[in-house]
């Protein structure tokens, strides 16, 4: 029985272990920040391995728990991003005078996550959102002395809250109809009456926020562009993957009678992003702004996945998020390691960049060759299966919107490759030296973008767990 | 002893709401702001609050989870008021409108 216990909550266990380390190591004596900085990698090194090992499904707390494979996987995925990102957030935070709290933040944000992502019950799922979205508030205004990112935590924590009341509002009146809180018991007794379609408009909403789908997505950029770029790759990537992951998993079960309604809406919704996500990348100057506009034009492709509702479609969404996963954390980790010695985040100062930093431009032009699916790469084939799964339900004007605005993206990543390769300019950017640990996170991720598409067991063990009707 | 019908809480509860909302778009003070999300969530808990004495009177998950949102509360508004503090100390201001860096 303990045994039991022990083995399902695993992943969490772990991460709330390694968090009781922190705090006393911190409580502890000075220490070397960059043997300090090494101990936290491999701690997350271990946590990322163990999460692979003596996986169990099953559920605990009266089924507020729920452990499957498809959550083991997810969360493995999520431990994978966040060690990348620990590693490339390296030269950052070995100048900062407050690196350990960085890592209490993040990984209480992380073990929010897991309990998001477990959840079988909709009040575990409220904590574990807040747990993911607090301390990721605290994590934006991380440079304390820096204007801009004080005003993104604050542009974060107002909407982040707003969107939560109404997800909390939603909540309450699904409640009122249906008389319980637990997944499982709720599905059979929605029935699409008006107060349930409001309730559950409130409730994706509410996920809307979080993901930054398009009326809901004005914090996004502000909050990209002024927080610190360990922050900014953290919330693009795992915390978006994370929401995703869960509100595909709701609305393929816990929703399902009411798949008529939803259809459209995420119909309506993935329009609008995929169109306003790519009309606004175009115009931007910053390269924080330009990837937050693109990683809103992304889910918008992921909304185009979600709505085939079939087996391909939560097995593409979550395929692309780990090549998503990829792909972004390359571009942050070029922008991060050049905003770090440079201090400059300008598109423009990315002319002649090839002449100085060879490196970092090739890997810089794959990611952003994944990230607009050009074949070679990984995100041509996450694309790929999201609009298949889009076109599973025989709605091929949405299909044809996407695949228009797939072209529309290449313009504006090409835009960059451009820029980096043929622009002249007297004095590029000098020489920008990387350290042997984000090396090691931009070659994980290059080996990724190249190979996860052709590693055809990946997607056929991520399809044998798939959800779908 | 004649009870109130449900209807007039959750109409108390649902104006409670949407005056968050609407402190909240038009006021452009932080703490202001904060107090208007306090307002959404308390509409939040007489909801709960209602729903389970009037209709589920067996169970306790209402109860429950209003316990559990005026604790995150507590917790949000804690981290709220640190950001406030350091919006201040940077921008020397607690007005939306001044902090303006971050645009389009």
């Amino acid at each position: 029985m303990l045994s039991n216990f022990f083995l399902l909550m695993k992943h969490e266990l772990i991460i709330a272990v390694i968090l009781f380390l922190l705090v006393i190591i911190k409580l502890g004596k000075e220490r070397d920040q960059a043997g300090l900085l090494s101990l936290v990698n491999v701690l997350l090194l271990i946590n990322l391995v163990a999460g692979l090992l003596f996986n169990k499904e099953g559920s605990l707390f009266n089924d507020m728990f729920r452990n499957s494979s498809l959550a083991a996987l997810q969360k493995n995925m999520l431990n994978l991003g966040t060690l990348i990102i620990s590693l490339q957030s390296y030269g950052w935070l070995k100048r900062h005078a407050h690196a350990l709290e960085f890592y209490m933040l993040l990984l209480s944000t992380l073990l929010g996550m897991f309990f998001m992502i477990s959840s079988g019950n909709l009040m575990m799922f409220y904590l574990g959102l807040e747990l993911s979205t607090i301390p990721l508030a605290a994590m934006a205004n991380f440079d304390l002395e820096k204007r801009r990112s004080s005003e993104a935590a604050m542009k974060f924590i107002i909407s982040s809250a707003f969107s939560s009341g109404l997800l909390l509002f939603g909540i309450s009146l699904v409640y009122g109809t249906t008389g319980t809180l637990n997944f499982a018991e709720m599905s059979p007794l929605l029935n699409g009456s008006p107060l349930q379609i409001f309730a559950f408009i409130l409730l994706v909403s509410g996920f809307a926020f979080k993901i930054s789908v398009v009326p809901f997505h004005l914090w996004t950029a502000d909050v990209y562009e002024g927080a610190p770029v360990a922050v900014t790759s953290y919330l693009s990537v795992i915390s978006k993957g994370a929401v995703l992951f869960v509100f595909v998993s709701v609305l393929y079960t816990v929703f399902k009678p009411l798949a008529g309604s939803w259809y459209n809406m995420l119909y309506l919704l993935s329009v609008l992003t995929i169109i306003i996500g790519n009309l606004f990348a175009i115009r931007q100057n910053n390269i924080k702004r330009f990837l937050a506009f693109s990683s809103i034009a992304q889910v918008g492709f992921i909304l185009v996945g979600i709505t085939g509702s079939s087996l391909e479609g939560s097995s593409s969404v979550i395929y692309f998020i780990l090549i998503y996963i990829f792909s972004n954390l390359a571009a942050f980790g070029v922008v991060s390691v050049v905003s770090d010695v440079t201090g400059r985040e300008a598109i423009s100062d990315y002319k002649g960049f090839y002449k100085t930093n060879p490196v970092l431009t090739w890997i810089l032009t794959i990611a952003l060759f994944s990230l607009a699916g050009v074949p070679p790469t990984a995100g041509f084939f996450g694309k790929l299966f999201l609009l298949m799964s889009g076109a599973g339900t025989g709605n091929y004007v949405l299909v044809t919107i996407a695949a228009l605005n797939m072209v529309i993206s290449l313009y504006y990543y090409l835009r960059i490759v451009k820029i980096m390769f043929m622009d002249e300019n007297e004095n590029p950017m000098a020489r920008v030296p990387i350290p042997v640990l984000p090396q090691l996170a931009m070659g994980i991720c290059i080996l990724g973008i190249i190979s996860t598409g052709f590693i055809r067991p990946l997607y056929d063990y991520i399809y044998s767990l798939g959800i779908g009707f | 002893m004649q009870q109130i019908p449900i209807e007039h809480i959750l109409f108390v509860s649902t104006a409670l709401f949407f005056i968050g909302m609407y402190g909240l778009f038009t006021r452009r003070n932080m703490i202001t702001m904060l107090m208007s999300i306090e307002l959404i969530l308390n509409s939040v808990n007489i909801n709960f609050v209602a729903f389970n004495k009037y209709l589920f009177p067996g169970k306790l998950d209402g109860i429950f989870f209003t316990i559990f949102i005026i604790t995150v509360a507590a917790a949000e508004a804690a981290i709220t008021i640190a950001i406030i503090i350091n919006l201040y100390r940077t921008h020397k201001s607690i007005d939306v409108e001044d902090a303006t860096e971050l645009k389009y």
